[in-house]
């Protein structure tokens, strides 16, 4: 059996467990196997993992699994594995993901893939790719272990309907106590989180200061994108540090990365340039981000940027 | 306060990626090492403020050959009191962290910092797993941690927000950018790195589940479609219907 841990936060469900469930769903038919879920904590809405292939949603209800904990979790995962008989668990490669993948390689003796990027090949050996020197290479890992463990990189697949339905039943496995006490869990309003947005909105010190970010917003809020800005600007402090984008700050491929007064550096490269489409605007026809570009504008960004802005609010019009 | 501080070796990212023996291997060829920038700005840095705050000794730990010898005397330089080498070749984050483990557990020590992630394999394991190994509480991504008697109090990072966890020692924690700020070794630091003690063991037994088979560089991105600045409609036109992105 293929089994996906569906990660919920206050119950509902990230684009990342559909992610995952569509993933698990195809290596179970691959397999020729059935495809479970595995849903810890509140999870009201459970039985919409059935519509992306589960045919059966567990859930281990404990109050304490409210608040997250890897000995806990790991616990609870372990212990569905081992009851539920399944060979192959699929994480998301979240912050929750990489916490509990290693802890669950020990505990349940099982060779594991970080950050999956397709879905494996199934054959005399069990295959399965991931990207390698920060999107520079993709290597090819073979499991060997009968219990196999795979945390999945986010954008990797498309969660797919399939329309089908999943019985809830709940789950009862023993858990230690919590050894950790969560005091806060602060969490920023409004967009959608940047390892997790499908648009992005970046900007560079090409923008010369703080003041000159209503440009930036204004377009990103036209598209419904998440704003991200490369290292020096978050080191100035002209934006949050939480928008820091490459090598050091966050890792993230989105659909649509819009690069705009960057200039395209090896490490802020490191962090973006897994995004399936790059449009970089940059008034230097040597900015090396062009190389790694899909469309590329040169010309002064105070120019083009509102231009842009108003050409997709018109197509939007257009369109609605 | 005894700190044990993992470091790794990883390739400068600016280092140009290439393989041999039928794209099995890494081409270490003309590739400059550095220490990984996780485990070197954010890690090591913190574990010395803590042993400075605290009292205590910072232990650094390699799994490595002995050309790693260099890469770890930087981080002696840097400030830390002594170091182990673990003389085997990191065939994988399993092997490596039991390698960690097997040393770790007869030392008891307080809190095992390691890098938020390698950026070579870029897979975030090995702090998960060493936990698991030692039986602690995994606290990763750590961007703020303060110690009080037995009690560390940490920020880390989740999607979209912090969390801010309390937590008894011993504990596992994984270091990210806000940890500390990196320190550059001075002369002083590296004339005394050369004296510190370098300890190399040997490796234990351990067993690999998963191993690179091969290694693919990927397709050549195809040329940039430079646009005219003046039609921005083209634009949005090829993001619809090309690129499907809008
Ligand atoms: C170990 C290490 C790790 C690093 N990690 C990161 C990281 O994670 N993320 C990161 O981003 N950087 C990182 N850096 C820094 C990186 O090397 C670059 O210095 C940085 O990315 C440059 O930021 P920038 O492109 O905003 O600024 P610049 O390099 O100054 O580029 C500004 C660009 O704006 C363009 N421009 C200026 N005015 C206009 C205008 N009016 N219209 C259009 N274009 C204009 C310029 O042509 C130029 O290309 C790291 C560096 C090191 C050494
Ligand atoms: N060979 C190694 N020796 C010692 N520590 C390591 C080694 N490889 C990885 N680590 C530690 O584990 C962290 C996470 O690595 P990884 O799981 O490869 O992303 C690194 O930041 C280091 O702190």
């Amino acid at each position: 059996m293929v089994l996906i841990f569906a990660e919920s936060t206050n119950g509902k469900f990230k684009k990342a467990a559909f992610e995952a469930v569509s993933y698990g769903y195809r290596v179970a038919q691959a397999m020729g196997s059935e495809c479970a879920a595995l849903v810890l904590g509140d999870a009201a809405e459970a039985s919409q993992l059935g519509n992306y292939g589960a045919s059966k949603v567990y859930r281990i209800g404990d109050a304490s699994l409210r608040h997250f904990d890897s000995q806990v979790y790991t616990a609870a995962i372990a212990g569905a594995v081992e009851k539920l008989g399944a060979s192959v668990v699929i994480l998301s490669h979240s912050s929750t993901g990489k916490s509990l993948l290693g802890r669950l390689a020990v505990k349940l003796n099982a060779g594991s893939v970080a950050g999956a990027s397709a879905l494996p090949t199934i054959g005399d050996e069990f295959k399965v790719r991931k990207n390698v020197f920060s999107g520079k290479a993709v290597a090819e890992y073979v499991i060997s272990s009968p219990i196999k463990l795979i945390s999945l990189m986010g954008n990797a697949v498309a969660p797919e309907a399939t329309g089908g339905t999943a019985e809830v039943a709940a789950l009862e496995v023993a858990l230690p106590a919590s050894r950790i006490t969560v005091k806060e869990v602060k969490t920023i309003e409004g967009t959608v989180p940047l390892p997790e947005a499908e648009l992005v909105v970046s900007a560079g010190r090409g923008l010369k200061g703080p003041e000159n970010w209503q440009i930036i917003e204004d377009l990103a809020d036209t598209i419904g994108a998440t704003t991200a800005c490369s290292r020096p600007v978050a080191d100035s402090d002209w934006r949050p540090h939480h928008e820091h984008v490459g090598q050091t700050g966050v890792a993230i491929r989105p659909n649509l990365y819009i690069a705009i007064g960057i200039s395209g550096a090896i490490q802020h490269l490191a962090g973006v340039n897994r995004s399936k489409v790059i449009v970089v605007i940059n008034k230097d026809p040597e900015a090396p981000f062009f190389k790694a570009a899909d469309y590329g504008i040169c010309a002064d960004l105070f120019d083009v940027v509102p231009r842009l802005t108003d050409a997709i609010k018109k197509f939007k019009a257009a369109n609605n | 306060m005894k700190l044990l501080v993992c470091i790794s070796k990883t390739p400068d990212t600016t280092s140009r990626i290439a393989f041999t023996n039928d794209n099995t291997t890494f081409d270490s060829n003309g590739v400059q090492y550095i220490l990984n920038p996780y485990d070197s700005w954010y890690a090591l840095v913190r574990a010395l403020e803590l042993k400075e705050q605290l009292g205590g000794s910072v232990t650094i730990v390699n799994v490595g050959p002995s050309s790693n010898d260099a890469i770890i005397r930087k981080g002696l330089a840097i400030g830390a009191d002594n170091a182990v080498r673990i003389d085997a070749d990191p065939k994988s984050a399993l092997y490596v962290a039991h390698q960690i483990a097997e040393f770790a557990k007869a030392e008891n020590f307080d809190i095992v910092f390691l890098g938020k992630e390698t950026i070579d394999y870029n897979g975030s394991e090995v702090g998960a797993m060493l936990a698991e190994y030692l039986d602690t509480p995994y606290i990763s991504y750590a961007t703020q941690m303060d110690v009080e008697g037995t009690t560390a109090t940490i920020s880390r990072e989740i999607e979209g927000g912090t969390e801010v966890i309390e937590v008894a020692l011993p504990l596992t924690v994984s270091c990210a950018k806000g940890m500390a700020e990196q320190r550059i070794p001075n002369m002083r630091g590296i004339m005394m790195a050369k004296r510190k003690p370098l300890k190399v063991v040997p490796p234990a037994e351990s067993a690999d589940l998963s191993t690179v088979s091969t290694y693919e560089l990927p397709a050549e991105k195809s040329s940039v479609k430079m646009l005219d600045p003046e039609n921005m409609d083209e634009l949005v036109r090829l993001l619809h219907e090309e690129a499907k992105v809008l």
